[in-house]
């Protein structure tokens, strides 16, 4: 083993000063180290996120670094988002209409629309996609300037990589994930009604005064809000994969995978949690 | 209680006799999965001195690298910077000891999405916020020169050769106008004149800046050139420094089938 090769296996990672990456997807599908991993896995992420906390709240802040991920995450974000809140859209009004008809209730349309896709879709839809294409894009670049060594190098220029590299990442996810999710419940409401009038024309005014009828805000803003919680989840999970990356290629490819498993999987189970959360304190 | 910085100094005849030790390491030791790649280390560099060290692939030389700058922590023993001890440092303290550094990476390490300009300028941009766009761009220009590479501002590190990148990687490491230099191979995977030109820009650098530097290499050619010490590094341990006259004067087995070979 030369040089090189003995310092990429023994690396400093960021995130846990010479200790061994466990990869939490092997972990959890192997029995020997399925307790063992999976306490590591979470112990080492705790120890991550505790750094980059530090490191965000205390200066120098990393300004126009934030304002360049806030166009990643969120512009660069919005097309994908959109059209994905707009075929969700579709499909519900399409559900929507035949089932309410069976029980002749279609005049619970715009309501059932409209908080099914403010309430529950849109959020959802959002997050699983910006986690597709922001924890894969995020995963994939650590990872690729960690086995290259550009975050020993940024570390070695006395710049706190947690700060430039991590608090930036995770708070443009945080801050663009409730806007993306607003212009995903837009699109979502506008293909829902536009296609519940072809079949049977409904005026946009008489849809949205329908739809919002006797809403107030604690319906709608805890929804759209709770996604700042899966914005935190993606920055973080795919901000820890790419950091912890060793073994070259092969590296970066697990690590752009695990970002959206593991980010993906942390979302589903997170909206359980916050779903009741939001159910007891904004009824 | 002595500190290794004065242990050191008192070593003066030990280590160059040149003065004050800008970087002193003493008992440095470091396990990976169990095995001991440094075996208790002790070194030091004073101010416009080079220290070549050498060894075989695979025995620690550049993990010594990534210790004195405190990329990986050693398991015992201590790095000193100019008299401060790295251990147990937080980062943002440590970084303000890796200001005083100028690192060069084995494989330059440069910022793959910035251009050559944006590389250099990086460390300014974060360190010397004082600093006027135009002084910045001035003094990116002046490092770029001063490593011949001013024609070269807007390319992508993937458009130049390794040789080009190691001069960025050279420029930008100088950038913060650093008292230590740490360089990792510098003119590994090279032609002997690109070799030759790094090992002239180096000792240039020396000249000029009176930087403390330590290099590590394979290359005994180039460490006699620029190094006014040579220290060879098997299994863990320095089984010889000193000028290229008292390597070549060791009875040492190892040491005689090392220059041999090389």
């Amino acid at each position: 083993m030369n040089d090189r090769d003995q310092t990429a296996t023994a690396s400093f990672s960021p995130s846990l000063p010479g200790r061994e990456a466990v990869d939490l997807p092997v972990a959890i599908t192997s029995p020997a180290g399925l307790v063992g991993g999976f306490f590591e896995w979470f112990g080492n992420l705790g120890i991550f996120s505790w750094q980059v906390l530090k490191a965000a709240v205390t200066p120098p802040y990393e300004w126009r670094e934030l304002i360049r991920q806030l166009d990643e995450v969120g512009s660069k974000s919005l097309p994908l988002v959109a059209l994905a809140g707009a075929a969700i859209g579709v499909v519900i009004s399409l559900e929507a209409r035949y089932s309410l008809s069976r029980f002749g209730a279609k005049s619970m349309f715009p309501a059932t629309l409209v908080y099914s896709v403010i309430q529950v879709m849109g959020p959802v839809i959002t997050g699983l996609v910006v986690s597709g294409r922001v924890g894969a894009g995020i995963g994939a670049e650590l990872a690729s300037m960690k086995v290259t060594e550009q975050i020993d190098a940024i570390e070695a220029s006395a710049i706190n990589p947690y700060r430039l590299l991590a608090a930036t990442r995770i708070l443009a996810c945080i801050l663009m994930l409730p806007l993306l999710t607003v212009a995903a419940d837009a699109c979502g409401l506008l293909t829902g009604w536009f296609a519940q009038t072809l079949v049977e024309p409904l005026s946009f005014q008489q849809f949205i005064s329908s739809g919002f009828n006797g809403a107030t805000f604690n319906a709608f803003l805890p929804p759209t809000l709770k996604t700042a919680v899966y914005g935190l989840i993606i920055g973080v999970v795919s901000c820890f994969q790419g950091m912890r990356t060793r073994g070259g290629a092969a590296g970066v490819g697990r690590a752009a995978t695990n970002s959206v498993v593991l980010a993906s999987l942390f979302l589903i189970l997170a909206d359980v949690v916050l779903v009741k959360f939001i159910l007891v304190f904004f009824p | 209680m002595a500190t290794a910085y004065d242990n050191a100094m008192k070593q003066g005849a030990v280590t160059d006799g040149s003065g004050v030790p800008f970087v002193a390491v003493e008992n440095l030791r470091k396990l990976f999965a169990g095995r001991a790649v440094l075996n208790g280390i002790n070194l030091s560099v004073s101010r416009g001195k080079t220290l070549a060290v050498l060894g075989r692939s695979g025995t620690g030389k550049s993990v010594l690298l990534r210790l004195i700058i405190g990329l990986e922590k050693p398991d015992s023993g201590s790095v000193e910077i100019c008299g401060q001890d790295i251990a147990g440092l937080a980062l943002d303290q440590l970084g303000e000891i890796r200001k005083r550094i100028g690192f060069l990476f084995q494989h330059a390490a440069l910022y793959d999405s910035l251009s050559v300009a944006e590389n250099v300028a990086f460390p300014l941009q974060h360190h010397r916020k004082e600093m006027s766009k135009s002084d910045r761009a001035d003094r990116v220009n002046q490092l770029l020169a001063e490593v011949n590479m001013e024609g070269n501002l807007e390319k992508m590190p993937s458009e130049i050769s390794g040789g080009m990148q190691k001069r960025v990687g050279l420029a930008r490491a100088l950038a913060l106008e650093p008292e230590i230099l740490l360089l990792d191979e510098p003119t590994a995977g090279l032609d002997p004149i690109s070799s030759g030109e790094i090992d002239e820009l180096i000792l240039k650098l020396q000249r000029e800046r009176m930087m403390a530097s330590i290099v590590v290499t394979h290359n005994l050619h180039s460490a006699r050139t620029i190094a006014n010490r040579l220290a060879i590094l098997n299994e863990g341990n320095v089984v010889i420094q000193g000028s290229f006259e008292d390597l070549q004067q060791s009875d040492i087995g190892f040491v005689k089938e090392f220059l041999k070979q090389s």
